[in-house]
Parts: structure tokens; sequence; C-alpha cells
């Protein structure tokens, strides 16, 4: 161990978006050490590409007048199809206003509430002069209010930078250029983390009372989604990689109705909250037609499949890309699109070399969000491993059962933070730090052998990139937004297929050190296996629910499967090992969500 | 291998993955919102992520940008950089006031929350930084990107430094007086932050503090 840098602190907090960041500021309040370890500097964490903005029912607004967390509560039950912890959606939906206003505070320039008349969806807006200057919102889909608060066009940006000053203010910690690869535990208890420095390669140790994982989402096990490249999920496969920990519901995944073609940037839920329309190859406003009440703005998953739907009917936009739909902002006006959608038209004009202001974006539903992950309970501690916590889009807290609203994930981020991160204030001073060192000599061991057995060469002849590109293909074509027995089936044995084969990958650079073929050919496993939690998942589940749909059964089925997947992965495992627990209903039992195929007034989405 | 929406993010990973595995570059977001990939192409500052290979001459060249630290071919520190220089800035809002959990927000006019956001939406990419004359003879010297920073704070009626305080911190040579007002920043910046407004602004405030301290 000698040659290998050793940290200790208190609380290490893997990742430094939003959620992790937000943990960390409420740790080192409570007075703890605390060091936060990020693959990039914090401040380009995917974080800061959240554009639309966050959710809380503060109800300042014209639009969003009597709003209350009550009615925040409803909608995002009815939004994750009953599939959240309504005990956590009811705390989560009372944190949100209080947290906006303490971001208001630490500097967020939140957009407030003016008297310059707004026209949506034809008519003119008029707020009321007594609220000018609070915080605004915006509509997003789903919701019964706007409640979406937001920095023009650029919230998570701002709500990062702000976050990431108070990190600066109190002097915490930050460890950039580092990836975690593995955690150091015996079973029982998580002792901190074995991580590879990116600038040099050298492995490093970190050991911690408490371990909180905070690393987003994994959208690159697909390979078209709007994630940043770095959302690999590396952070819940060094979980499951212990083999206690589970992952829940890791099959319920969120397509975003609109992803530009060909990069797959994401065209914010803003465009059509600001009244954006999506329009067919023959310039035809299809939406209304299936969802005559919530139109462009149902939620997310029943929007995504409903263009597919019209795309299947034939009703496509054929490019080299595959069929797309398209969006439609012309009629919001040049000034609004010029300011409150500006990073869309620049994405526009940059990226497709096309105007909104006058020209049809093209769209098609992409992959954008995980509802599942690290299972923890209320309090953010994982299942199964002491002293080990989970937040943000890497957790299943269940704040979002099977379906995420719009502008419910930042929230969620900065509620999660300081709920938790105060959960974590105070169970961490009670902990003794015990760690043995023959613990973390295992771990680091299991590691450097990886790392020596890939530069040496001997390793085996497949090629990194080429796996990756295969798994990324199998999730995009096989475990999409319909999804099927046999091609789930299908997916699964190409998949055990690959995670066999991307045991003996070789090198075609034998350099150690910072290579990047060297870090993925580390990480390419773990993801194979999370691919294959989702997989095995998704076919376990037969029914459909919120983003999980399965065409050969199309209803939700609260009989058999009002419940929460559990994937475990047990050493030396060839697949997970599914287990299910009861999802928690408080207040609200099952219903009609309103929209979605099985609302009266909808179309079906079977023929 | 030209198509269009063709981006040199496109290329260097095609490179990476069928030529040089080794080849080391940043690339987040690859939407121009991280600021991760700022680079020279053909000697220009720019984000590498939004710049279409079909805008390009036949030989292009790329280059790190300079001022930062290189840790090896296109991939440069700059993280580092702007966190010393946020650091050394004091770049948060200080402000003592005890945060009521109970309260309604403090009210903000919304022509002064859309000037801070001008401000803060400088994305860290260190293209104003690379392309100026100054950062490349004087090191400590912050640069577009830090007068802008210091700016962002100034203008926030939450933020109760004094101009007394910045004053201290960049009244001198390595902070707004370094500046020798070329401008290449103002055309460098990506995403158009009004630097020029802003080195101005600060310039003045910081300008008439130094006169009243004579
Ligand atoms: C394009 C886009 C737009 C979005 N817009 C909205 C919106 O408008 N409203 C909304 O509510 N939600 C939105 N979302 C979702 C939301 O942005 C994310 O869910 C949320 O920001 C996740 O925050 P996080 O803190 O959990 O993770 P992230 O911000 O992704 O941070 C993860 C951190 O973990 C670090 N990390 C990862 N792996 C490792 C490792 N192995 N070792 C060390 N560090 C590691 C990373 O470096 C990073 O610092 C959007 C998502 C996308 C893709
Ligand atoms: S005006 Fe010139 S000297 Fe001043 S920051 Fe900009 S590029 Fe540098
Ligand atoms: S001011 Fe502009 S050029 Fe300079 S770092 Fe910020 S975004 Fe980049
Ligand atoms: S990769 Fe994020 S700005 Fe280029």
């Amino acid at each position: 161990m000698g040659k290998h840098d050793m940290f200790m602190t208190d609380v290490l907090i893997i990742g430094a978006g939003l959620a992790g960041e937000r943990a960390a500021i409420e740790s080192a309040r409570g007075g703890l050490n605390v060091i936060l370890l990020s693959l990039v500097p914090p401040r380009r964490s995917h974080s800061s590409a959240a554009q639309g903005g966050m959710q809380a029912a503060l109800g300042n607004t014209v639009m969003g007048k009597e709003d209350n967390p009550y009615v925040h509560f409803i909608d995002t039950v009815k939004g994750s199809d009953w599939g959240c912890e309504q005990d956590v959606a009811r705390l989560f939906a009372e944190t949100a206003p209080i947290v906006m206003r303490e971001m208001a505070c630490w500097g967020v320039p939140w957009t407030r509430v003016t008297t310059e008349p707004r026209i949506y969806d034809g008519k003119e807006i008029n707020e009321e002069a007594e609220k000018v200057g609070l915080i605004s919102a915006r509509n997003f889909g789903g919701t019964a209010k706007w409640r979406t608060c937001y920095t023009a066009d650029g919230t998570g940006h701002t709500v990062l930078y702000t976050m990431d000053s108070m990190v600066m203010k109190y002097g915490i910690s930050v460890h950039d250029r580092v990836e975690a690869l593995s955690l150091i535990h015996d079973g029982e208890t998580c002792y901190g983390a074995i991580v590879r420095c990116l600038r040099t390669g050298k492995l490093r140790i970190y050991t911690a009372k408490s371990t909180v994982i905070a690393t987003g989402g994994y959208g690159r096990l697909y390979g078209a989604s709007t994630n940043a490249v770095i959302n690999e999920g590396s952070g819940m496969s060094i979980v499951l990689d212990t083999g206690v920990v589970p992952l829940g519901n890791m099959e319920a995944v969120q397509f975003h109705p609109t992803g530009i073609v060909p990069s797959w940037i994401l065209i914010t839920e803003g465009a059509r909250g600001d009244g954006g329309y999506l329009l067919d190859k023959n310039r035809y406003r299809f939406m209304p037609d299936y969802e005559p009440d919530k139109k462009e703005l149902a939620s997310r998953d029943v929007v995504s499949r409903r263009m597919m739907q019209h795309i299947r009917a034939g009703y496509g936009v054929d490019s080299l890309y595959g069929s797309h739909l398209w969006l439609d902002i012309r009629h919001l006006g040049a000034k609004h699109i010029n300011t409150n959608l500006r990073e869309i038209a620049n994405i526009c004009r940059q990226f497709n070399g096309i105007d909104p202001v006058h020209e049809l974006i093209p769209v098609r539903p992409t992959q954008h969000y995980s509802m599942g992950g690290i299972r923890t309970n209320i309090h953010g501690q994982a299942y199964g491993l002491k002293n080990l916590y989970a937040l943000g889009e890497a957790a299943c807290w269940d704040l979002h059962g099977f379906n995420r609203l719009g502008g419910n994930s930042l929230a969620e981020t900065v509620a999660a933070g300081k709920l938790i991160g105060a959960r974590i204030a105070e169970f961490t001073k009670d902990v003794a730090s015990n760690v043995s060192f023959s613990v973390v000599e295992e771990h680091l061991y299991i590691q450097q052998t990886k790392i020596d057995r890939l530069c040496s060469g001997k390793s085996g002849t497949e090629n990194v990139y080429e796996l990756c590109n295969k798994m990324q293909d199998v999730l995009s074509h096989h475990v999409g937004i319909f999804r099927t027995e046999g091609p789930l089936q299908e997916a699964v044995s190409m998949l055990r297929e690959l995670h066999e084969r991307s045991l003996y990958i070789g090198l075609r650079s034998a350099e150690g050190g910072a290579n990047p073929e060297l870090g993925l050919a580390l990480r390419l496993p773990g993801m194979i296996r999370l691919a294959l939690c989702i997989t095995k998942g998704a076919l376990k589940r037969q029914e459909s629910r919120g983003s999980h749909f399965r065409e050969d059964f199309p209803k939700r089925d609260d009989v058999n499967w009002l419940k929460r997947t559990l994937a475990y992965w047990p050493k030396d495992a060839k697949e997970p090992v599914l287990r299910y627990e009861p999802v928690k209903i408080t207040e609200l039992p099952p219903g009609d969500r309103g929209y979605g195929e099985a609302n009266a007034r909808s179309k079906s989405a079977l023929k | 291998m030209e198509e269009s929406g063709m981006t040199l993010f496109v290329v260097l990973n095609k490179i990476r993955e069928e030529q040089d595995p080794t080849l080391r570059f940043d690339f987040v977001c690859r939407a121009s919102i991280c600021g991760s990939c700022g680079i020279l192409v053909n000697g220009r500052p720019t984000l590498a992520c939004r710049t279409l290979t079909k805008d390009l001459p036949d030989l292009t060249t790329l280059l790190p940008l300079p001022v930062f630290k290189l840790l090896g071919d296109l991939s440069i520190d700059t993280g580092i950089w702007f966190r010393e220089m946020s650091i050394h800035t004091e770049s948060w809002v200080h402000n003592d006031e005890k945060f009521d959990l109970t309260a309604q927000e403090e009210r903000m006019d919304n022509e002064i929350a859309l000037m801070i956001y001008e401000a803060e939406r400088c994305i860290e990419c260190g293209c104003c930084i690379g392309g100026c004359m100054m950062t490349n003879l004087k090191p400590n010297f912050i640069g577009a990107a830090g007068i802008n920073r210091v700016a962002r704070f100034m203008m926030d009626p939450r933020d109760k430094r004094s101009n007394q305080k910045y004053f201290e911190v960049i009244g001198n040579k390595e902070g707004v007086f370094g500046c020798i007002g070329l401008l290449a920043c103002d055309d460098n910046c990506p995403v158009a932050v009004p630097l020029r407004g802003q080195i101005t602004y600060v310039r003045r405030k910081m300008a008439s503090v130094g006169w009243k301290m004579k």
C-alpha cells in the first residue's frame, strides 16, 4: 500500500453534481470533514446541462395559484404510475419550496415574476402586481399547476454554479479527475473506495466513516442518449459489485420526447411547456388526437410512446438517421425564442444549421433518465451495507417510480441533498473509524491486478470499443420504448455473451497511466452488468407501468406488479438475481393518471 | 467521412476508437454547455464539440489552449485554474443573514436577475483566457473570465461586499488593471458573455475606489 496515496475523511462523497455537492454542504455544516470526488471539475457535471427547471410548489404565478405541496405530491405519484414511495414523495414535495428559497439566498438568479404579459396557447396571461419580484414558474408536463422554477435557459448551470460556490465557501475539499473503481467493504460495512487518478492513472485509497454515491445516471449505456458522455453508471455498478446491495427498478428508463436528430442533444421540455407543438410529416399537430386534455404536455413516457406510435403508423419524416417528427416553436416569436429558449435556438443553429424562429426542429424520443438506481431507504441509506448512502439520479430513493416528471430531478437532487446530508451528518458522528488494513489491501489488490493484467497485453483480444458499441445497440433496439418478450430474451443472451467477452479485452495500447482505452476497459464489464439488470428486470415485469411498456402486457397490473424490482449480482454470477419488495402507499391508492393509454378520453396505443 | 452535423467531437472520438486509443481530449456534454472542450482550432480558441467539420479548411490544426496546465494531447487542466481563480476572488455571495426556512423569498427585480444571469452564463471554457495576450504573458492575471466573475457578484444585491473589499482583491495588475483592453476575449467567448461591457463596468468601479484612496 505504501506507494499509493491515502486519504482519510469522515464523509467521502463520490460525485460532485448537485446531489453530491448539496449533501457535502450539509455534512460540512454539521461539523464533519468531507471530500468530494468527481470525474470532471464539479461545474462540468451533468447537472449543469439541465436547462428546463426545477419543481417546487411556490404558487407565485397566476397559473400556479393555489398550488401546494400536496398537489405536487399527487402529480408526482400519478407521474410515477404509482411506482414511487409515497412517504418519500410527500417529504420531497414539502422540502422543495424551502430549498428553492435557500438557493435564492445563496445566489441563484431565478427568473422572477413580472407584469409583462405572456401569451400561452393563444391566451394572454397577466401576473398579479403583488407577486412581482417573487420566484416565477413555467409549465412542465404532467403537472396540474405551473410550478417549474427556472433561470432563463440555464437552470442546472446556475444552480450548480451557486452550489459549487457554497462548496468553496465552506472550504470543502474537491478532488477532480478521479474515478472510483470499487468500494472498500467486508460484506457488512462500507469503509471507502479505491479510486483511479485520471491525471496519472495511479490508484488511491480513500477511507471514510460514511461513503456516499452521487454519481448520476447511466444514459450512455444506450447509444442515443441526451446524457453527457461521462454518464456511464459507474457509481451504480461499483455498488452492484459488492454483491450485497441491490439496484431498484432498473427497467424504469425514461425516454425524453425531444432529442434532436442526429446528435441526440436535448431540446428541453420548456419548449413544449412554453407552447411548442409536435407535428408529423404532413405538418399536422397530432398530439391532441391522442391526448385531448394534456396534448404535448402529458407525462414524458406517454408523449414518447405516442410519438413512436405515430411514427409506426407511417406519419414519421424519413431521414438518414431513421424516422423522426417535428417540433414547432415558430409561433412563440423571435423575442421569446432568443431569450427564454436561447439555448435551444443555439443548439439548433450550431448543430443542425437551422433557425427555429423560421424552421422546424427534427426530434425523436431519446434515452434521458434513469429512475432506477441504488436502492436506499428514506434516509438515503443503501440496503445491505452499513455506512453507505446514495442520492440523486444514481439512487432509487424512490421518488419517481416508473416515470419521473420533468423538473422533479433537479429538485430531488437539492431536496435529497439537504435531507440526506443532514442524516449523514447525524449518523456519521456515531461511527468509529476502524477499517482493517487487510480489507483495504484486498480491494486494492483486486483493482491493481485488473489493471496489470490489461496492461500486460495478456488478458485477451476483444476490442473494447466494439463491445461497447454492441451493448449500446442491444439496449437501443431491444430494450427501448416498446418492449416484448422475444426481443428481451434475445437481449439477455446477447448481453450475457458480451459480458463474458468483456472479461477478455485486449488493449491496443499497452500504455498504463491515464490511458482512456484502459479506463473504458475497466468500466465496461460493470456497464454490461447494469444493462443486464435493466433487461432482465424488463423481461420479468409482465405489465406496463410508466415508462416500462410491454406490448404483450399493455395494462398496468396492480394485483401482481405493484412492487419494486431489486436486482442483486452475487459474486461470480452470470446474471442478476431479482427479488421484489412492496411499494409504499400511504395516501393515494392506485388510480387513473388522467392521461396515457388507460385514460378514457385518449386513444389506445395498440390497434 | 464528411456527414452533415459532423463535429470535432465525432471526429476525435473516431480517431481514438479507430487509430490512436491513447489520444487524450476532454468532452462531457458535447452540446456547448459544460465548457470542457476549449481548444485552438487553426489558432483560434473555440469549443471543439460545436465546431462543424464542414466549416473547416482541408488542412486543420488542433492545439491545446495555452496558459492552462497541459495534461496530454488536447487535454488541459481548466478546472483547477478556474477553481483557484474563484477561490482567490471569493466567488460566492457574501451575506451573513441566516436563512429562514419559513419566510417567503426576498424579492428581486427580474431585470437584475437577468443581468446577473448574463454574467453567470460563463461556462469556464477558458477560450478568453487562452486567447488573451496578457494571461499568456502574466500567468497570475485573472483574465476576462475572472473579471466577469467579479462583475457577477458586484451587481448582485445579495452580496454585501463593499467596493473597497473588491478593490483589495482585484484593484491591481493581477486583477482588473492588468487588462489592456484589446478585447480578443470578447470575440472569442463561445457563449457570447458580454465581456467588453463587464470589463468596463468593473474597471470603472475599481478606478473610482482607487481614486478615492489617493
Ligand atoms: C440534457 C438534460 C437536461 C435535463 N434537464 C432537466 C431539467 O430541466 N429539470 C430536471 O429536473 N432534471 C433535468 N435533467 C435531469 C437532471 O439534470 C439530472 O438527473 C441531475 O442533474 C442528476 O444530478 P446528480 O447530482 O445526481 O448527478 P450528476 O450531475 O450527473 O453528477 C454526477 C457526478 O458524479 C461524478 N462521477 C460519476 N461517476 C464517478 C466515479 N466513478 N468516480 C468519481 N466520480 C464520479 C461525476 O463526475 C459528477 O460529478 C436533465 C438531464 C439531461 C440529460
Ligand atoms: S481585453 Fe484583452 S487583455 Fe483584457 S482580458 Fe480581454 S483579451 Fe485579455
Ligand atoms: S467568459 Fe466566455 S470564453 Fe471566457 S471562460 Fe467564460 S465562457 Fe469561456
Ligand atoms: S463538451 Fe461540453 S462544451 Fe464542449
